[in-house]
């Protein structure tokens, strides 16, 4: 049975990002895939930050400070070396592993909510750092003219799409191997009781440094296309606090124990985001965040996945 | 007890003195603990018990060459290496991982003890998991998640789970407390069974009946110092030991 899950997962994996493909290529209207673009991108930010933030407990504020890094990579590297698109991903995602490794060293000795305010301090010194670099545009932001696109598509943002399509595949392959393999049970050992786990065994700094080191390079990588998606990076858009409190609000409410929580989660409070904008206006957005969080951590502790399995269980029992 | 090499102590407390700021919790101890031996270890409340194993088993550092294992020092070590050395504990209050079944509970200390090659096999993990549990008579509730166990289970998959790290030396902090009285027999008989496993324990209880029948050789700490050490009668019949113990 595990074989034959395994093996629907792979189709899927490999299915997705054909499907985002032909779309591409069929539609030729560009807002939905303005629409699109942010939704994966809210999906890679998820899992990513449920890597540590829900395997490991470490409930990371941070997730603005390494989307804005990856940002800011990607706009240095294209400003001054004229770089493309995946180079820049690619240049995101090891800083976000560096970054990953010296928050990680200077902040996961702290617990519980100490951590999360150090992850705080942290996106606040680097947003202050960028805000003083003039060659990146320093407070007033900078602005990106976009390469042409590339041979299939047939508009940049169609492009990005995809890109970023790939990049929610390859969050979820990572999320999926961590959270079945012995890394996985290691961070759900610490995160259940890391003296316990310590003594079974488990080199918890070190888990939870690879744990931090691996988010961190993903939610790097889901910025890293941003400055192109909007050809305009700003310190006070790109470190903005919303990205923090979003991606955890999605992977509260999708639930964190499976790493289709997280997926769940950004789709359901991305699309309602983006409903929301249209409709009504953006601010509404941040509102119905907070009272959908109050309303989840109230009825539903362990998120739509949480609520899922207690249904499994109990069918299970009875039968 | 069984080995030629009986010589070398598979344990050694060197002169360990454990300050917490102007508290001496441990002053200046030193014992030797054979390998194979039953070794009890009591005193009163705030004696230096728990101190004492945390030193051993890592969650509290100390001076270099205060603890050596095996002959080596170990006084550097993470409390997970140490565990992979073959220090394994069981906790005073019960710790579980609370959100895993009972022997995914085993396999957490199965996978990061044995060799990095065998992480794999989860399988042979899960057989090995599996014999634990039935050698401690757990093997019916190996699917059943920890938050439904009883005390005296929650005790005895303390103990399997320490033992799924193959111990060379497993410390059980008072691996009864809370128990009726034919629950400690239960787990007294575990113990004693255990060691006949060429494993070495140290017991630290309370319930003097117990550590009278499982040890061969007793020390009694009182506010961080050894007050006596030797045979279990001899312990008992001690006066510093019946008045910093047992009150009179």
């Amino acid at each position: 049975m595990m074989r034959r899950g395994s093996i629907a997962f792979w189709i899927g994996a490999a299915l997705f990002p054909a499907l985002v493909f032909l779309t591409t290529q069929l539609i030729s209207n560009e807002y939905p895939f303005f629409a699109g673009y942010v939704i994966l991108q809210f999906i890679v930010l998820s899992v990513a930050w449920s890597i540590l933030g829900g395997y490991a407990g470490y409930v990371n504020f941070g997730t603005s400070a390494f989307f804005g890094v990856g940002v800011y990579t990607a706009v240095l590297l294209f400003q001054s070396l004229g770089a493309p698109l995946l180079v820049q991903i690619a240049a995101a995602a090891l800083v976000g592993a560096l970054l990953g490794f010296a928050v990680g060293l200077l902040t996961l000795r702290m617990q519980g909510i100490f951590f999360s305010i150090a992850t705080i301090a942290v996106t606040i010194v680097i947003e202050t750092s960028v805000t003083n670099w003039r060659y990146l545009g320093g407070a007033a932001g900078i602005q990106i003219q976009r390469p042409p696109v590339m041979a299939p598509f047939h508009s940049y943002v169609q492009m990005l799409v995809f890109v970023q399509a790939l990049l929610v595949v390859l969050a979820i392959v990572v999320a999926r191997y961590i959270q079945n393999s012995w890394i996985g049970r290691g961070l759900q050992a610490l995160r259940d009781d890391e003296l316990a786990a310590e003594c079974t065994g488990v080199p918890t700094l070190r888990l939870k440094l690879l744990a931090c080191v691996v988010s961190g390079a993903l939610m790097c990588a889901a910025g890293a296309p941003a400055a192109m998606y909007l050809q305009y990076a700003d310190p006070a858009s790109a470190f903005n606090l919303n990205y923090s409190v979003s991606v955890l609000a999605m992977a509260l409410i999708g639930g964190t124990s499976h790493w289709a929580g997280p997926v769940i989660g950004a789709i359901l409070l991305g699309v309602t985001q983006q409903l929301l904008a249209v409709t009504i206006s953006s601010e509404v957005n941040v509102l119905v965040l907070g009272i959908m969080l109050v309303v989840f951590v109230v009825a539903a502790p362990e998120g739509i996945i949480g609520l899922f399995r207690k249904g499994l269980r109990r069918a299970g029992g009875k039968a | 007890m069984s080995s030629g090499a009986a010589e070398l102590p598979l344990l050694r407390i060197g002169a360990l003195t454990k300050r917490f700021g102007g508290f001496t919790a441990l002053d200046n101890v030193s014992v030797d603990i054979k390998a194979g031996e039953r070794f009890g270890l009591i005193g009163p409340n705030g004696s230096g018990k728990t101190t004492l194993i945390n030193c051993i088993s890592g969650a509290f550092r100390t001076e270099p060459e205060t603890v050596m294992f095996c002959g080596e020092d170990i006084t550097r070590l993470p409390p997970h290496v140490r565990t992979r050395r073959g220090i394994a504990r069981s906790f005073q209050i019960p710790r579980p991982f609370r959100s895993m079944t009972v022997i995914e509970n085993l396999m957490v200390a199965a996978d990061f003890t044995s060799a990095t090659h065998l992480r794999l096999s989860a399988d042979d993990h899960r057989d090995s998991a599996m014999a634990i549990l039935r050698q401690m008579g757990l093997a019916a509730k190996a699917e059943a998640r920890v938050t439904g166990l009883s005390q005296v289970e929650l005790r005895k998959m303390e103990l399997a789970r320490a033992l799924a790290t193959r111990p060379k030396l497993l410390i059980s902090d008072e691996a009864m407390a809370g128990l009726s009285g034919s629950e400690d027999d239960e787990v007294l008989d575990l113990l004693i069974k255990l060691a006949g496993e060429d494993i070495t324990i140290i017991m630290i209880e309370h319930i003097m009946q117990a550590v009278m029948r499982f040890s061969q050789r007793i020390m009694c700490l009182d506010a961080g110092k050894i007050i006596a050490i030797g045979q279990p009668s001899e312990v008992m019949a001690n006066s510093r030991v019946q008045e910093a113990y047992l009150g009179t």
